[in-house]
């Protein structure tokens, strides 16, 4: 209706205005509802911010109390006695890279073409079921891995290895790399795909051609984050790799077969010592690992910026 | 104008162009390596399911002599006496759970909290104004900046669930406990006769448990309820405020009540992830035998039970060991799929919108 067709008619008597209380609209913080509602934005302001402390201090502490224990030496020196003053966790470091790296030889390879699977048969009723089963083990607790590869591993191989604790993380890690994998292989446009496939392409060749390298980035992602997370768990490696102090390779040789350190079992069986130089390398420990999940954490989302979006 | 590239300048463009693969149909070598490559990807898969299966049947295979000779007993007994080899885990049990749940009641409200706080876009909203004052919001890189925090925010949020949880439980240790210590134990003076505060906190206890706990299940209540709100379509809020709804009216009658399946199943897997977590227990509940209420007095749970055990297990001790472990399967993995079901709903239930 025209403006001019309002102004001859103003005793119009369906005007769907009438009775409306403008002014009860209107925002002003006098009004009560105006006011709870500004009173409720506050509050959940606020506590966003308090969620957020937590997360500085822990970090602020890793400074300043790890910061002041950092030296060179500690990377290179095997950890101390008690008692006995200096020291480092140059094998912790190495133990650590050692059964996450074992830990992603094992997961990759089956996470990755897992997930392509779960992207190429969608509703299979065995691709339901690994969706479903992979859901379910993101939430599985990381203690119970250790129980099972102490079960499956070190009870059968007769000693804690770093082969145990490797396994143990491998089974933490292979969900987040499915359902990641599947994810990103699932968002290739489907013309790509049809196109391959028109050109006369195997499904093979589709996969590695085509598929793979659009998937790329997401897939990557999710193995970073995997890492990440595997790198700073302690609990799976506690009764399987247990810990050593010695290094991993001694007299010349390796042997993945024997206890071996890592820093997360290090920052867990320090903090509980009564004697201070133990404490501060805990500490010092602990800001090395948090840096190496962060740097981890920080080239995953450098990926994910290159991700495919739909 | 360019000229037209010539196919040789296309091919050298196309990254490990081999022409004999296009130009002729699939060898007999590759049709075999396509159906071989078919049957790895499915058999993988197949691993996968008998993985889960073997992870349940390797834990409870383990369990079996201390299931023939604790029986039920276990599960509603009080006595961890290895000297005497008498085992049982009420109290185990008790303290998973009921930490969880304290844990739950402080994480769901600042998880949800922190995912209205993200969806509703406050913090970008509040720079813009700022921006605004300044007259830089269109600025090429001040406009910007709005999108960049909020993206900043949810990382940092996200970041709280990546710092180990064994970094959380030595800040637990050397900085948490001694900062409460004093209030809670002038709670205890002062109301020592409500049963929450019956006892002094001397150290490790369920209070600082609880504190952090709560800090590591945030930012997956806060990821999965944020995710649901976002999927909350815009023409609902539109709707609400066309109606003339204040924007706290629009949340607590529109959106939240929407995308209420989607927190519900992000709140129930949070409840999963507190009953596994078990290093900052391990460090700072105690680890007392104890059946208690009271929030300052040490307890136990069950996966620090077994962090705690396990290494120095004696052989007699490993199937008990491994029969809690199959109660603490038991607990997380009917969270686990509760919590998956809820979801996979919620989403289905999206989609057909």
């Amino acid at each position: 209706m025209s403006s001019e067709a309002m102004a001859a008619k103003p005793e119009n008597p369906r005007n769907p205005l009438e009775g409306v209380n403008f002014a009860e609209l209107e925002l002003n913080l006098y009004r009560p509802r105006t006011l709870f509602s500004a009173l409720l934005s506050g509050v959940v302001s606020c506590m966003t911010f308090f969620a957020l402390i937590p997360l500085f201090a822990v970090l602020w502490m890793l400074l300043w109390r790890g910061g002041q224990k950092l030296s060179l030496a500690l990377f290179t020196s095997l950890p101390p006695a008690p008692l006995e003053q200096g020291g480092g966790f140059g094998n912790a470091i190495i133990g650590t890279f050692v059964m996450v790296g074992l830990a992603a030889l094992i997961s990759i390879p089956i996470g990755i073409f897992t997930g392509v699977f779960l992207a190429e048969a969608k509703k299979s009723k065995v691709a339901e079921t690994v969706r479903f089963a992979a859901k379910v083990l993101t939430g599985f607790p990381s203690i119970l891995a250790g129980v099972f590869a102490y079960g499956a591993v070190v009870l059968e191989t007769g000693g804690y290895s770093a082969i145990a604790g490797g396994i143990a993380l491998s089974i933490l890690m292979l969900p987040t790399i499915i359902l990641t994998s599947e994810s990103a292989v699932a968002m290739v446009p489907a013309r790509m795909k049809e196109a391959s496939i028109g050109m006369g392409a195997t499904g093979a060749q589709t996969v590695w051609m085509v598929l793979l390298p659009t998937a790329l980035p997401g897939i990557l992602t999710g193995i970073m984050l995997a890492i990440a997370r595997a790198a700073g768990e302690t609990a799976p490696l506690l009764f399987t790799a247990l810990f050593s102090n010695y290094w991993l390779i001694s007299h010349g040789r390796g042997d993945l077969m024997q206890p071996t350190a890592s820093l997360a079992v290090l920052i867990y069986n320090f903090s509980g010592q009564p004697f201070a130089n133990q404490v501060e390398l805990a500490w010092a420990a602990a800001l090395v690992l948090v840096f190496m999940v962060l740097i981890f954490n920080l080239i995953g989302q450098i990926f994910s910026r290159n991700e495919v979006q739909q | 104008m360019a000229t037209e590239p010539s196919i040789e300048q296309a091919r050298a463009e196309v990254a490990g162009w081999n022409p004999g693969q296009i130009w002729q149909p699939p060898t007999n070598a590759q049709r075999w390596y396509d159906v071989a490559f078919r049957r790895l990807c499915f058999a993988f898969a197949v691993f996968m399911i008998l993985l889960s299966a073997w992870l349940i049947l390797e834990i409870a295979f383990e369990a079996m002599p201390a299931f023939g000779q604790y029986g039920v007993q276990f599960l509603y007994g009080t006595t961890w006496d290895p000297n005497k080899s008498r085992y049982s885990i009420l109290p185990e049990i008790w303290g998973t759970l009921y930490t969880s749940l304290l844990a739950l009641v402080i994480g769901t409200a600042f998880g949800v909290a922190a995912a209205i706080f993200l969806s509703e876009r406050y913090l970008g909203e509040l720079v813009f104004r700022l921006l605004k004052m300044f007259g830089l919001h269109l600025h090429p890189f001040w406009g910007r900046l709005p999108d960049r925090l909020e993206a900043l925010l949810k990382n940092l949020i996200e970041l709280l669930a990546a710092v180990p949880s064994v970094v959380y439980g030595l800040w637990g240790i050397f900085v948490v406990i001694p900062l409460i210590r004093p209030y809670c134990n002038w709670l205890h003076e002062q109301f020592g006769w409500f049963p929450l505060f019956s006892t002094t906190l001397s150290g490790p206890g369920i209070l600082p448990a609880v504190f952090v706990l709560s800090i590591m299940i945030l930012p997956t209540i806060t990821a999965i309820s944020r995710d649901a709100l976002v999927a909350v379509p815009a023409k609902l809020r539109m709707a609400a405020y066309g109606l003339g709804a204040t924007r706290w009216e629009t949340i607590l009658g529109v959106l939240l009540p929407t995308a209420s399946r989607g927190i519900f199943g992000g709140i129930v897997l949070g409840f999963g992830r507190a009953l596994g977590e078990t290093m900052a227990l391990a460090m700072l509940v105690g680890n007392a035998n104890r059946l208690t209420v009271s929030l300052f007095s040490p307890a136990n749970t069950l996966a620090a039970l077994l962090a705690n055990n396990f290494p120095e297990a004696s052989a007699q001790q490993i199937p008990v060991l491994m029969y809690a472990a199959l109660v603490l399967l038991a607990i997380t993995l009917v969270v686990n799929i509760f919590g998956a079901l809820v979801l996979e709903r919620a989403a289905a239930k999206a989609e057909a919108k």
